[in-house]
């Protein structure tokens, strides 16, 4: 029963085929299989937000999403959406904010808003706070991080209308 | 905690689900969303032999409107629910509930069948399908049923779906000019199961309420309606009479379980704050159409 | 066809995209500049990018479930079901037997490794606590306790093997009840110590009854603190690699003091303290829930010699709820005694607190209560207080110093009971405040408790507070919006907080807990600068500051500062991360090495240009001519000299470009600090929900060296308190079984709830240290609940309802407004 299945799965743009027991999840998989570290692990419960991962272009909880599931689908993780670049703007006015203080739930955070800023690029502030609420954090305190979301927001819309 | 070991297949077409279904019984588990199966798994609370994941049935996904009714797949997603415009259009009751559950990655994932087939009585969309007098679809190897969703709930997170079926979807009356719905819920915090939430269907002559369906979440072992305090409102006005009148019926008529921080007591109490507002508010929009 | 969606009790959205249009008074956000501590000051006082910030946001921190030893294996503990129960037998050979199991132990088994411990401190007098081991051994003491350690090749492995542990046990009644703790007819958790009584202590200072009989009002209630825990994202975890053939034990530790550690491991395992090494990475939060010394911590240790392979641990979530410390559960009765004048004559209370059923290892469970001894009343100038603390023992999970420790409670009473005085005699809850503090030129003063004051500034935080927040304007809104029955409040909380600690706190009573640091700074031959601190970064932005103060001490660019943390084999020896030390003490010991290095780089450049030291400077990577500041000797090439070229430089010299420097606050048993935090709350009459609107803080920890850093270091703690004000509580059943323990049923705040948070700052230094900085990790934990809470009831005061237990829920603000039983 603790056999494994052969999936083909996109990572980060790169073609993985790898063996894997049906019941290890996704973020285990990219942690594990893959070396993929920058998505955590934090209740395992689907609550925390942690391992948030994007898979076909919609965040997931990697804890809940088994990695036989994504067989044939493409996944990213924050190390793949840093190196695309995608979000190098959000990314930035975390920093400029300090929006992070430990940085473990962060990856689950850019990945939450990315999403934001695709779906709903005219949010406001309150919208935001509401949108983020699915990430926890303990360090920040959360005004920081929507500072950061809003600001980018922001910034997007004036180049937008420029 | 990591899930316990199970084996895991993707049948491409429901007779191969059900011949499953069939082989492996109490030790198969249906994957769809997996958003409270997985959760549950976590925990270690089940051990499953198999895992039957169901979404190669594109089938199963589709929102569609048929004479009368807006049918909603099994597998189509909460976030699905939330941005379809037929859903706006003919089960705006949806629309506003689904901002409510959970939170955006685990509304990318769960599914409307996976919810009603669990049928937790502090989820949305059990208590949105009772309030609509919706029905639900479920299959097996026998065919198709369709039960009412007044009918399907039975205890807690018993429904009536028999060994070898599985939720296929379900169907929903259309909204018309004369209905006016409402959902609200109080949670501590967003995306929280609710402590207490409630689904007004309505629908209207003038500012006479014709009928009022009240769903209710959180208030006991199954999505809830209210018959007794339902007849008290039907073919009234709702002015403030007698949305008192309906709050001491609905005091009276539930019997809420407590949870671990609210007693039924004020759950009862909370869910009159929810009636009390929302037919206000039904009340305040069809008067002023009328003017 | 219409639709509804959920009413908003505030309408605070703007129609821009992500921005909210607000007027706010113009207002300095920190106060003047303080003279500088450094020759050409540049990032003292600024807010500098912290250093790990990019690779953080990047995914690429170094958190200990990222590492990966070879031939690690993985422990996980059976965890006792039952709060208290004799173990009759343990049964593993199933267990054993299991894929990739590789070694299963129990309590006899990790004892022949490692000794027991007894947590309690000499100064707190009388305190007593029992003999505690890694593993249970014939008894149980609290739910999740850790019983038997299975070790797999996998983590899956190991959690497959749990279910096959067969352990027995004849079920004893569990003490559950704090209040009923000490009767005679409730069992004794430990026979041996004779009662459930861990710690008590009482004072009485001047005479509170002669005061109360002149006072005008008398008022007071039994405030209610609900117990919770810390909750960090990463949970505790560690890596325990034993090297059987050196006998050295190395451990990667999520933790906040790794030189504490070695010195535990050392002494409970009898390794001689030199063969330990405890090194840290990125540490994903703490709060003080990392600084304890686990019993789980010593288990892993010892299965790591069990097994001679790395071992890691990793909390689980679910047990992270039953084994991590718990903390924070109080019920004080307290009374205030104040004249028509405004003028508060004095304070009493009675604080009774629940731990666990020992001490926990090595910072004891009674400092919690003792602080609330030593803080109640803290802000005011009364000379008359009576106290009296139990801390008793229950069978629930230990307690110990959470971010903090006792000032929580310490506040919520003392401002509570001041906005009962206030209104009882029909003043305004600032005014009474302002009347009340301890002046600001009233310095150094003696508390009632018998807390040393150096310098606080309540008068000017007060006044900042009141511009800020333009509390005319918002008392005019709030009287406003009562008219159409919409109910807000108000809520004050003065504060002070203790920092900078000496070895007053823990030293005395034995514990060899660390209260100097170090800094090592060596100068490279590129003319970098590498820095190595005995202080390490769990988020705080210590890493940031320790940068900054290095830059500035020493003359080089930011950018040409590398930092080492947290690794005992190559830092100075120090206590680490506790009682907001970082920047006061590490800070200090930065400060003191940069300057230290500076002047031996000018011995070395005066030596190479053959000039006096006197006539050269250091000024941003170059040594200077101290009159006319043009560079003479770039760092480069001066490095290049002293390393490669000592045949160049006379006989009798040579360059010292690595230096050590410690500190250790030794003015003041504390340096405390001081603040005003206010809350603004609508709270829902007909649903008892309560939304915060608005949060404001003025702090003052001294000097700021990053004022973001602290700033958002104050917002977290904020957030925090608020968890434990409106959401936060471990709840047990009878049985003393935790009934909430998972993310889903222990509520910590998210985003959706919390309040925008505005910071200002007043910046009076400490004069115990050149840097001037205090602490300011915990003053917004301190403030914050009882900030909501007098909100709250500022709300609820025209309703005559008030709420004084915490978590505030929406049924307690309903039975207070008696529209629930």
């Amino acid at each position: 029963m603790s056999s494994t299945q052969m999936i083909t799965v996109t990572v980060n743009g790169q073609d993985r085929c790898c063996h894997v027991e049906p019941r290890t999840h996704l973020v285990d998989f990219v942690r594990n299989d893959l070396g993929l570290k920058g998505s955590h692990l934090g209740c395992e419960h689907g609550v925390c937000g942690a391992c948030t991962v994007e898979v076909d272009g919609r965040i997931v909880r990697g804890c809940l999403t088994l990695a036989v599931q994504t067989e044939g689908c493409r996944v990213r993780t924050i190390e793949g959406l840093s190196d695309d670049g995608d979000v190098r703007d959000l990314q930035e006015s975390f920093v400029r904010n300090n929006a992070l203080q430990c940085g473990f739930c962060t990856p689950g955070m850019v990945m939450a808003a990315k999403e934001l800023l695709e779906t709903r690029p005219n949010a406001t502030r309150a919208e935001v706070r509401e949108w983020m609420s699915g990430n926890f954090c303990r360090c920040t305190g959360y005004h920081a991080i929507v500072d950061a979301v809003c600001e980018t927001l922001a910034e997007r819309a004036k180049k937008r209308a420029a | 905690m990591k899930a316990p070991a199970f084996d895991y297949v993707k049948p491409r077409s429901l007779a191969e689900v059900f011949d499953l279904m069939a082989r492996y019984g109490d030790d198969a588990r249906i994957l769809a969303g997996g958003q409270t199966l997985m959760a549950t798994l976590n925990m270690r609370l089940s051990d499953p032999k198999i895992l039957i994941d169901i979404t190669r049935l594109q089938d199963l996904s589709r929102i569609e409107v048929r004479p009368g009714v807006l049918h909603i797949g099994a597998l189509v997603t909460h976030t699905a629910i939330e941005s379809s415009a037929l859903v706006a259009e003919h089960a705006p009751l949806l629309a506003a509930a689904a901002p409510h559950i959970a939170h955006r990655a685990i509304r990318n994932s769960g599914t409307w069948g996976g919810s009603i087939a669990y049928g937790d009585p502090a989820a949305e969309w059990p208590c949105c399908l009772v309030a609509l007098d919706g029905t639900v679809v479920v299959q097996g190897h026998g065919g198709q049923r369709r039960v009412k969703a007044t009918d399907f709930f039975q205890d807690l997170y018993t429904t009536d779906l028999k060994p070898g079926e599985i939720v296929v979807g379900s169907e929903i009356p259309v909204m018309t000019r004369n209905h006016w719905c409402a959902f609200d819920e109080l949670a501590r915090r967003h995306g929280d199961y609710a402590v207490a939430g409630l689904a007004v269907v309505a629908e209207f002559d003038g500012t006479t309420a014709r009928k009022v369906n009240l769903g209710l979440l959180g208030m006991g072992v199954i999505p809830l309606r209210a018959p007794r305090t339902e007849a008290l409102l039907a073919g009234k006005v709702l002015d403030a009479g007698t949305i008192e009148i309906a709050a001491a019926s609905l005091k009276a008529e539930l019997d809420p379980l407590p949870d671990l921080t609210h007693g039924a007591d004020t759950k009862r109490h909370l869910a009159t704050v929810l009636m009390r507002r929302l037919l206000s508010a039904a009340h305040a929009s069809r008067a002023a159409l009328a003017i | 066809m219409n639709t509804v969606t959920t009413p908003n009790l505030l309408n605070a959205d703007a129609s821009i995209a992500g921005t909210e249009v607000e007027e706010r008074p113009k207002i300095d956000h920190t106060d003047k500049p303080l003279p500088p501590v450094t020759e050409d000051p540049r990032y003292i006082g600024s807010s500098s990018e912290r250093p790990s910030a990019r690779k953080l946001v990047q995914g690429q921190g170094t958190y200990i479930d990222d590492l990966e030893l070879p031939r690690m294996v993985h422990v996980v503990y059976w965890r006792s079901p039952l709060a208290h129960a004799k173990i009759t037998r343990i049964g593993l050979d199933a267990a054993r037997k299991a894929p990739g199991v590789v070694l299963v132990a129990a309590g006899s088994d990790v004892a022949k490794y490692c000794k027991p411990w007894v947590a309690t401190l000499a100064h707190l007098a009388g305190m007593k606590s029992a003999p505690q081991y890694p593993l249970a051994m014939d008894r149980v003491y609290w739910q999740g306790e850790p019983v038997v350690a299975v070790v797999a090749e996998t983590r899956q492995q190991a959690e497959d093997a749990l279910p096959l542990i067969e352990v027995e046990f004849d079920e004893l009644p569990p003490v559950v009840d704090m209040e009923t703790a000490l009767d005679p007819s409730t069992p004794l958790i430990h026979a041996d110590l004779g009662d459930n009584l861990c710690f008590t202590r009482s004072l009485n200072v001047g005479d509170v009854d002669a005061a109360f009989a002149q006072a005008d009002a008398v008022v007071g209630t039994t405030f209610q603190f609900g117990r919770h825990t810390g909750v960090t994202l990463e949970p505790r975890c560690q890596i325990a690699d034993w090297s059987s053939a050196d006998q050295k034990l190395t451990v990667w530790h999520s933790f906040q003091a790794p030189h504490m550690m070695q010195d535990l491991y050392s002494r409970q395992f009898d390794i001689p303290e030199s063969n330990i090494r405890v090194v840290c990475k990125e540490v994903g939060g703490s709060f003080g829930i990392k600084v304890h010394a686990y019993p789980d911590d010593f288990a892993t240790v010892a299965l790591s010699m069990m097994c001679r392979r790395p071992v890691k641990f990793v909390a689980d979530r679910l047990e992270s709820f039953t084994s991590d410390i718990h903390a924070r559960h109080h019920r004080v009765t307290a009374r205030i005694g104040v004249k028509k004048s405004g003028e508060i004559v004095g304070f009493e209370m009675d604080d009774l607190t629940g731990i666990g059923p020992f001490s926990m290892f090595p910072r004891t469970s009674a400092i919690e209560g003792n602080q609330v001894v030593n803080l109640v009343g803290g802000p005011y100038k009364h000379q008359n207080y009576r106290a009296h603390l139990k801390v008793v023992f229950q069978n629930k999970t230990p307690t110990c110093q959470y971010r903090g420790v006792g000032h929580p409670i310490a506040c919520a009473v003392t401002e509570g009971l001041v906005d009962m005085a206030a209104r009882a005699i029909g003043m305004d809850p600032l005014e009474i405040r302002r009347k009340n503090v301890i002046p600001d030129d009233a310095y150094p003063a003696t508390g009632a408790s018998g807390i040393k004051l150096e310098v606080l500034s309540h008068e000017a935080c007060l006044r900042k507070i009141e511009l800020l927040m333009d509390y005319p304007k918002l008392k005019a809104e709030i009287a406003d919006l009562r008219k159409q029955g919409i109910y807000r409040g108000i809520g004050f909380a003065a504060l002070i907080e203790l920092t900078n600690p000496s070895a007053a706190f823990y030293g005395v009573g034995g514990a060899r807990i660390a209260s100097q640091d170090g800094c090592t700074i060596r100068f490279d031959p590129s003319g970098a600068i590498s820095v190595s601190v005995s202080v390490g970064e769990q988020g705080q932005g210590n890493d940031g500051i320790y940068r900054q103060i290095a830059a500035d001490a020493v003359g080089v660019d930011l950018e040409k500062v590398r930092l080492v943390l947290s690794d005992t084999d190559v830092t100075p020896y120090g206590g680490g991360t506790w009682a907001s030390r970082g920047a006061g003490v590490g800070g200090e010991a930065v400060l003191l090495a940069g300057q230290a290095l500076r002047a031996n780089i000018i011995k070395v450049a005066a030596i190479i240009l053959k000039r006096d030291a006197s006539e050269l400077a250091v000024r941003r990577g170059a040594v200077v001519d101290a009159k006319t500041l043009e560079a003479v000797l770039e760092f480069p090439e001066l490095g290049r000299i002293a390393y490669f070229r000592s045949d160049t430089l006379p006989a009798d010299f040579t360059p010292e470009l690595m230096v050590t420097r410690h500190y250790a606050q030794r003015d003041y048993p504390f340096i405390f600090t001081n603040g005003v935090q206010a809350s603004y709350v609508e709270v829902d009459p007909d649903t008892g929900f309560v939304k915060l609107l608005k949060h404001w803080a003025v702090e003052d920890c001294g000097r700021v060296i990053n004022p973001k850093l602290v700033d958002e270091q104050i917002r977290g703690a904020i957030v925090q308190g608020i968890g434990g004000a409106l959401f936060e509580e471990c709840l047990y059943d009878e049985n003393g079984r935790l009934m909430n323990g998972s993310m889903a049923d222990y509520l910590v705040p998210m985003s959706g709830e919390m309040p925008d948070i505005e910071v200002a700052h007043v910046q009076t230094p400490t004069r115990s240290s050149q840097l001037g900085a205090k602490g300011a990790g915990e003053a917004g934990t301190a403030g914050a609940p009882a900030a909501v809470m007098n909100a709250i009831n500022d709300a609820l005061a025209p309703l005559k309802a008030e709420v004084w237990s915490q978590p505030i829920t929406p049924e307690k603000v309903l039975r207070a407004l008696g529209k629930v039983s």
